[in-house]
């Protein structure tokens, strides 16, 4: 910058007694950035912080939150994250359960115990309950309600006049999701254009809407699923017994393996065989599949996944396959 | 990354597309080099190569004109690196067969959304995210196009290290231009620029000084030291992880070696690097304890804290000591930079959110105008008069525009007066605010020096905000 210029602030742009005089007001050529300090703070503690960091501003900025929490892992994190953001005191938020009526037990079980043990509020909003107030079309007794969950969430938003809601989406998930900001903004129809996203710049989350219009907040952005595998591992968290390593009959279809339940039997051609399993996502029982694994530690678990060829929601989202822009088209509905 | 590509023989060792293997897209160019089964041959485990064990953290951006080539680079990096899925890679060759492209286009591995596919064009920042034993990597792959500045200044602004592609059959454009200013800017101050397209010139010599040239010239310009310039062909895969021999004038680094030599922890990137400022702590919530004691939660920037240090409560200037330092997991003895925390003072005052604890010795200015400059994204342009609200820290103050002072001319980078700022237009304005705001200068502090500018009526995010101007010479 031999040409340089040192502009210094006007005087009369201080208010008085505070020091104008060291304002050097410019900004290239920058003093060099003191990098001996950083390695003290790994990826993990880097990672958590900023989740932290998200977690405050979106309860501080939005009248009335609500945290998302399916009983899977990456909700468990969220719901561990919420308790380091805001302890000692309580959650400035209730938990809210989109609950598709098709679980595993133990996974509702799990969901119960755990916001019983924080002393949490829990609010169950039930796709069975938008089938049965006829909100929603019945696809039938075995047909995945992932889709459905997109009028109950969007129900349970207006009778409760959400205005931000906190989910524990990651952005490696989905070629989608890799496009979405940390507040992703929503109409009042719960719509996310993806053509039209608010520019979010540094750490200034800006989450202001009108009445109607509403958030959909991700502080696990930036995680990737090995991440949370290694934080669940380094915190000790707990999780539903179905991510670990475990023998059940399962039935193969569409390339997935489906656990036996009561809304998934073998058809015509197929048969139930009993598989060493475990699951790498929770959702609608429907139309989530279990990978072959023999992995039953969070250390075995970490290596498989390193080790994997398939991406997360390849090897167990029945949904994703049916078009190229499954998840696009579902956030533009209005999804989480 | 590291481990597969130090040791090519575990990984299959073909380098396809690189070398003199110009004709068509490496990726389709016979057996073993479809992807998918040179995914699979390769055995390769691993998605991300990754180490179970402590990692950095380098968040980067891809930035540039448009068409220049960031997403096939960035698809490039992470297909031969092997980060992605099998299943990835089979959609990615599918949705090209649907559009009637025989060869896998690598952009579609973060042109995710129906309408990039479409057009072709990369329309929103895409974050990707890839793994080496020692380093985790994040990595924006931002649009090039105009009309989606504000999209790459999201990308930008977070980012320690800006990875400029540039086609080296044009050199360096307009919007290289405005993207370098804006990355410089923002306090990015590594920048790897690849002179992407050599293909497309014989990887002629020529080319490859000419981007170098230009682009040394505009660093020099604009302060930045660190520049790495590398010759590359994203679509055949040439020096972006596989060394090439079509350029035998270049013996630096590949992209994967400049990435991975770079240092991590920048100042934008929220790593821990910093200034030197002293503490700032903006709060932004404030948690009770049982028996009545409070304490004051958020991230420390600027310089770490630590109990006993004496702190200034901003705007209300009241002088107090910190007692301890807390996070969840404990009481620390020193906060570093990038920590979220909650802070307990000895003395009870009034303290909420939209305040700022900041060390006591150094603390930075508190005032009603600035001067700063602005990245304005509004649809309609900025002039004088204009009321906004501006959101800096964890506070929020209506503001007036009382003076458009300048605009940047990207190409001639020389400040010109200007009344008025258009739509993607870089400038120097005077603000005037409500309330009073504890700011540093951007380049010495990045939390208390940034600001946005939020529309009243539309609630719409219209300015990137700096305090302070950008020291180039008036034009
Ligand atoms: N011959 C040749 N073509 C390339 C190379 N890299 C990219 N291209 C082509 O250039 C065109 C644009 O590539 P993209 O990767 O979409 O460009 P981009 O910079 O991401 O564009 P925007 O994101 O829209 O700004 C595509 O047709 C690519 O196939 C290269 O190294 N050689
Ligand atoms: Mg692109």
């Amino acid at each position: 910058m031999s040409t340089a210029e040192i502009v210094t602030a006007e005087p009369d742009q201080c208010l008085a007694g505070l020091g104008s005089a060291r304002t050097e007001a410019v900004l290239v050529s920058p003093t060099p950035i003191d990098r001996s300090a950083t390695p003290s703070v790994d990826h993990l503690g880097l990672l958590e912080a900023h989740a932290i960091f998200i977690l405050r501003e979106v309860a501080a900025e939005s009248e009335r939150p609500v945290l998302l929490f399916s009983g899977g892992k990456d909700s468990a994190v969220l719901l561990h994250l919420a308790a380091k953001a805001f302890r000692p005191g309580g959650f400035p938020f209730p938990v809210l359960h989109v609950d598709t009526g098709h679980n595993f037990p133990v996974v509702i079980e799990y969901r119960d115990q755990q916001v019983a043990d924080l002393g949490e509020r829990l609010i169950v909003a039930s796709v069975q309950q938008s089938i049965d107030d006829g909100r929603v079309a019945d696809p039938g007794p075995n047909a995945s309600r992932n889709r459905l969950q997109t009028t109950t969430l969007l129900d349970a938003i207006a009778e409760h006049s959400f205005d931000a809601c906190i989910g524990g989406a990651r952005r490696d998930e989905d070629k989608a999701r890799a496009k979405e900001r940390v507040l992703s903004f929503r109409d009042a129809f719960g719509q996310w254009d993806p053509k039209r996203q608010r520019p979010e710049l540094w750490h200034l989350y800006q989450g202001r809407v009108q009445p109607g219009e509403s958030l959909r907040a991700f502080p696990l952005s930036d995680w990737t699923e090995l991440d949370i595998w290694q934080y669940i591992g380094r915190e000790g968290i707990t999780l539903p017994s179905i991510y670990f390593s475990h023998r059940r009959p399962v039935v193969e279809r569409d390339g997935m393996l489906l656990a036996v339940s009561e809304w998934v039997n073998p058809g015509p051609g197929e048969h139930a065989t009993e598989e060493t399993v475990r699951f790498r996502t929770v959702g609608d029982a429907t139309c989530t599949g279990a990978v072959r694994s023999a992995a039953s530690t969070v250390d075995e678990i970490i290596s498989e996944v390193a080790a994997s060829r398939i991406s997360e929601r390849g090897a167990t989202r029945a949904d994703d396959r049916f078009s190229e822009t499954a998840m696009e088209d579902r956030k533009r509905e209005g999804y989480f | 990354m590291g481990a597969t590509v130090s040791t090519p023989a575990t990984t299959g060792g073909t380098t396809p597309g690189s070398g003199h293997d110009t004709e068509g897209p490496s990726l389709a160019d016979g057996a073993g080099r479809d992807p998918v089964t040179r995914a699979r041959a390769t055995g390769v485990t691993g998605n991300a190569a990754a180490g179970t064990g402590a990692m950095d953290l380098l968040r980067f951006a891809a930035v540039g004109s448009v068409d220049d080539g960031k997403s096939t680079l960035i698809g490039r990096l992470l297909f031969d690196t092997r980060q992605l899925f099998d299943d990835q890679i089979e959609a990615v060759a599918a949705a090209g067969r649907r559009r009637g492209i025989s060869e896998v286009d690598l952009s579609f591995v973060t042109d995710g959304l129906r309408a990039e596919r479409e057009q072709g064009i990369t329309i929103d920042v895409a974050y990707r995210y890839a793994a080496t034993p020692h380093r985790k990597f994040v990595i924006a792959d931002c649009p090039g196009h105009v009309q989606y500045t504000s999209n790459m200044a999201t990308g930008a602004s977070t980012a320690d290290l800006a990875l400029v592609v540039v086609d080296a059959t044009t050199g360096l454009r307009e919007q290289t231009r405005r993207h370098t200013c804006i990355a410089a800017l923002f306090g990015v101050d590594q920048f790897i620029v690849c002179a992407n397209k050599m293909d497309l010139v014989d990887w002629d010599e020529a080319a490859y000084r000419r981007v170098a040239d230009e682009f040394e010239a505009l660093a020099r310009r604009l302060g930045v030291v660190s520049t790495t310039v590398i010759p590359v062909s994203a679509l055949h895969g040439d020096n972006v992880v596989d060394r090439s021999d079509a350029a035998p004038f270049y013996d630096g680094p590949t992209v994967l070696e400049a990435l991975e030599a770079a240092p991590a922890g920048g100042w934008a990137g929220f790593h821990g690097a910093h200034r030197g400022t002293g503490a700032r702590l903006p709060v932004q919530w404030v948690l009770r304890h049982p028996g009545g004691g409070r304490s004051y939660a958020g991230m420390v920037n600027g310089g770490p804290l630590r109990p006993g240090d004496r702190v200034v409560v901003l705007p209300e200037g009241i002088e107090t000591t910190v007692s301890a330092v807390e996070t969840f997991d404990g009481e620390l003895a020193e906060a570093s930079v990038g920590l979220s925390v909650s802070v307990h003072l000895t003395d009870d005052i009034d303290v909420s959110r939209g305040d700022l604890i900041a060390a006591a010795e150094e603390p930075p200015e508190v005032t009603t105008e600035m001067e700063a400059t602005v990245c304005w994204f509004g649809d309609r342009p900025l002039r004088p008069g204009d009321r906004l609200r501006v959101k800096h820290t964890t506070r929020v103050t209506p503001a007036r525009v009382s003076e458009v002072r300048a605009r940047l001319d990207v190409n001639e980078l020389t400040l010109q007066a200007a009344d008025v700022l258009e739509a993607n237009d870089i400038g120097v304005v005077h603000l005037s605010m409500a309330t009073p705001l504890a700011v540093d200068p951007y380049r010495r502090e990045r939390i208390t020096g940034s600001f946005v500018l939020i529309d009243e009526a539309t609630n719409a995010t219209v300015a990137a905000g700096m305090v302070g101007r950008p020291d180039l010479p008036a034009g």
